[in-house]
């Protein structure tokens, strides 16, 4: 019942209602084993199958393109530089400066986005359901970290919007007293330092208050919303370990599999 | 703060006065055992919590602080609320019995995964309370719960601490310049002394009778004892500021649209109304800080052959035709002394060397800042810093003043000399705008009102 009032109403997808530390443990997995090759039928692989099963959660295809649009500049950037100076071999397609784009600068190119892809989109998507509360109820009560250093991270981030309203309010206050038309650097240097000064502030100020009310003591904390980890959660970390298990193995029955890069 | 003897019983009501300096702050840090360690300071003598010593009270004693947003430790009421007892390793189902039941006392009607970031700062003070109240503590202390809150906020805060009180009948001390909002919660005065030890104590209308007039002269709040409205020639010039059609809002959305007012020479306009409707944005907006959404500010007699609009006037040339001071002095300071500080604003409008020295010298001295010019702003007292940033904006002797909150938080002497100050401008020609939420400063100084509400304008 606890869990219920504590939770409210946040569910959007079937992956919401999974522990944050399973989301954290699966993005781990995949991540670490398919940074092992650098080829591109595991990546695609992986990529595929990764899409077909946020379907199944029903995560929302916009939502999904939305957030993943960061990863997906990113692949592209990388994928342009490994294609334009990355490892010669093979027919050259196009020469200019010191750029060589060949067949094997290509191929290695397309692997490179695939991977990007196939390791980023997974993490964003776990991520971006992550309630902050949540996830320091997980690691504090699962991982057994110290509270300490789980709850005072937790309460470091709220203070993030104030620091926007305080920097926009720094900005106007420039302005009022006659410094914002030059020197920009000098101006945004002294700005950065004040935030600073108002964070440290901030900050001392919260930990007096998180300290008054019992933080930091010798007493054993209690947990007042329940972390779980059950069925659901071990659910996930199989399906991580099953699409990057088939990503390889296809891959080494291909014989495209290459460990680390090697040729 | 040092020779202190103090004996106070459990069930008492105490307010904790004394001027600025003398020391009510650390005590009440020290009962709350949040005072720091060695590092921090020398420790002499005793001091009992319930027979214990106060190094860690464990959640018999509760504090809430001054600042609403340095105060909210999670991002959902309930869990906010449930964090004191988390930490005294109360068991689940007891700490959301509790957790509801505090949020009850204080009366926040709010469901328990209600956004923190989005309460008005009355709400966030009594989520400090519940989150306090919440550990059961015997004794609940309160370090200037309201000084940063409109008027219906204190009143909010005031009648939960006295309700959870009357239930709870836990020991409590308060400190607070302002007498009135407390005297009938509490029943005992404690006057602290500078220089350490006990002024005066005993039943709060005697004290407040015997001491009235010299915790008055040091900065107290006492009931009937308001300082003195000056005496203003009120001799209303040309108009130098008008606004028509205007909206005004940060980013793209307005937060009110249709504003027209004017203002002349001289004059005084206060622009009142509840929390979250719009005041600091309208004044950005009038100070030339901020663009208007719609319509326009009309500033042509304060032009100088600029363009009528202060939003198109560059910053330097913005500091000798509007002044502005922010409602937090800290935003705005960036020297790192208090001489540098007021040299920005001439040094920025190019004015002669000499000429300058000699206005930054009498300002300083019409502010009390002149044996503080060494000092860093930001190691100011509240007071202080008040003073401070009306300085930087007045030592270019701009004829449009415009001042969010002036009197915020501060003690009865340092609103006399500001309300004085304001008075002195007003007769020299200087137009004053002020965002307030203060009767008193309106009563003294505001030639007219102008007061936003959520639904409709209203000017009278």
């Amino acid at each position: 019942m606890t869990a219920a009032i504590a939770g409210g109403v946040r569910r959007v997808s079937r992956l919401d209602a999974i522990n944050p530390v399973a989301k954290l443990a699966t993005a781990v997995i995949v991540g670490a084993v398919l940074l092992l090759s650098l080829d591109a039928l595991s990546a695609s692989v992986a990529l595929v199958l990764e899409l077909a099963l946020f379907a199944l959660a029903r995560v929302d295809p916009r939502r999904l393109l939305l957030r993943s649009s960061v990863i997906l500049v990113a692949a592209l950037l990388a994928g342009m530089t490994v294609a334009f100076y990355g490892r010669a071999s093979g027919a050259v397609r196009l020469e200019f400066l010191f750029a060589h784009v060949t067949d094997g600068s290509l191929a290695l190119a397309g692997a490179t986005v695939l991977r990007i892809l196939a390791i980023g989109v997974p993490a964003v998507i776990l991520f971006m359901s992550i309630d902050p509360t949540d996830l320091a109820d997980g690691l504090g009560q699962i991982l057994h970290l110290p509270s300490r250093f789980v709850l005072g991270g937790l309460a470091a981030l709220r203070l993030i919007d104030l620091f926007a309203d305080d920097w926009r309010s720094l900005e106007l206050a420039r302005r009022a007293r006659g410094i914002a038309d030059r020197g920009r650097a000098r101006r945004l240097a002294g700005m950065s330092f004040a935030l600073l000064v108002l964070s440290l502030r901030r900050g001392s100020k919260l930990a007096t208050a998180m300290e008054a009310r019992g933080f930091g003591g010798s007493t054993r904390r209690s947990w007042a919303r329940p972390s779980r980890f059950g069925a659901g959660e071990w659910v996930l970390i199989a399906v991580g370990v099953a699409v990057v298990t088939i990503a390889t193995t296809s891959a080494v029955a291909a014989g495209t599999w290459r460990f680390l890069g090697a040729a | 703060m040092h020779g202190l003897d103090l004996r106070i019983d459990p069930g008492e009501r105490v307010l904790l006065l004394g001027a600025s300096g003398a020391g009510k702050s650390t005590l009440v840090h020290a009962l709350a055992g949040v005072l720091g360690g060695e590092d921090d300071g020398d420790e002499h003598g005793r001091l009992l919590v319930a027979g214990e010593p106060a190094i860690r009270p464990r959640g018999r004693v509760g504090l809430v602080l001054q600042d609403p947003d340095s105060q909210v430790v999670l991002s959902r009421v309930g869990d906010d609320v449930a964090f004191g007892c988390e930490n005294l390793g109360v068991p689940r189902e007891e700490t959301w019995r509790r957790v509801r039941h505090a949020l009850d006392a204080v009366g926040l009607d709010l469901r328990l995964d209600h956004p923190t970031g989005s309460l008005s700062g009355g709400q966030k003070q009594r989520l400090a309370l519940a989150g306090v109240l919440a550990m059961q503590p015997g004794l609940l202390l309160l370090d200037e719960p309201t000084a940063n809150l409109d008027p219906a906020g204190v009143r909010e805060v005031r009648d939960a601490v006295a309700s959870v009180l009357d239930e709870s009948g836990a020991t409590f001390i308060v400190i607070e310049h302002r007498v009135d909002v407390w005297l009938d919660v509490i029943d005992r005065v404690i006057v602290l002394e500078p220089a350490g030890g006990v002024l005066a104590d005993g039943p709060a209308r005697e004290v407040l009778e015997r001491q009235g007039e010299q915790l008055a002269a040091s900065g107290v709040w006492v009931p009937g004892r308001t300082p003195p409205s000056p005496n203003r020639s009120r001799v209303a010039g040309g108009g130098i500021l008008s606004t028509t059609g205007l909206s005004v809002g940060r980013g793209r959305a307005a937060i009110q649209q249709g504003v027209g007012l004017e203002l002349r020479a001289g004059r005084s306009l206060a622009i009142t109304g509840p929390n979250g409707v719009g005041k600091t944005t309208l004044g950005l907006t009038l100070a030339g800080l901020i663009p208007p959404l719609a319509g326009s500010v009309d500033a042509a007699p304060l032009a100088r052959g600029l363009s009528p609009s202060p939003i198109a006037w560059r910053s330097r040339e913005l500091v000798t035709r509007i002044g502005s001071v922010f409602q937090d002095p800290e935003h705005q300071f960036v020297a790192p002394t208090v001489r540098d500080e007021l040299g920005v604003g001439p040094q920025a409008a190019k004015m002669p060397e000499v000429a300058a020295g000699r206005r930054i010298d009498e300002v300083a001295a019409r502010l009390r800042l002149t044996r503080l010019m060494d000092a860093n702003p930001f190691t100011l007292s509240g007071g202080e810093k008040r003073r401070l940033s009306v300085a930087t904006a007045l030592v270019t002797a701009p004829p449009l003043m415009v001042l969010d909150e002036p009197t915020f938080g501060q003690d009865s002497r340092t609103w006399a000399e500001l309300v004085a100050l304001l008075a002195e401008l007003l007769d020299t020609g200087t137009s004053i705008v002020s965002i307030t939420h203060d009767a008193a400063f309106i009563d003294a100084i505001a030639d007219s009102t102008f007061e936003l509400s959520k639904t409709a304008l209203v000017t009278s």
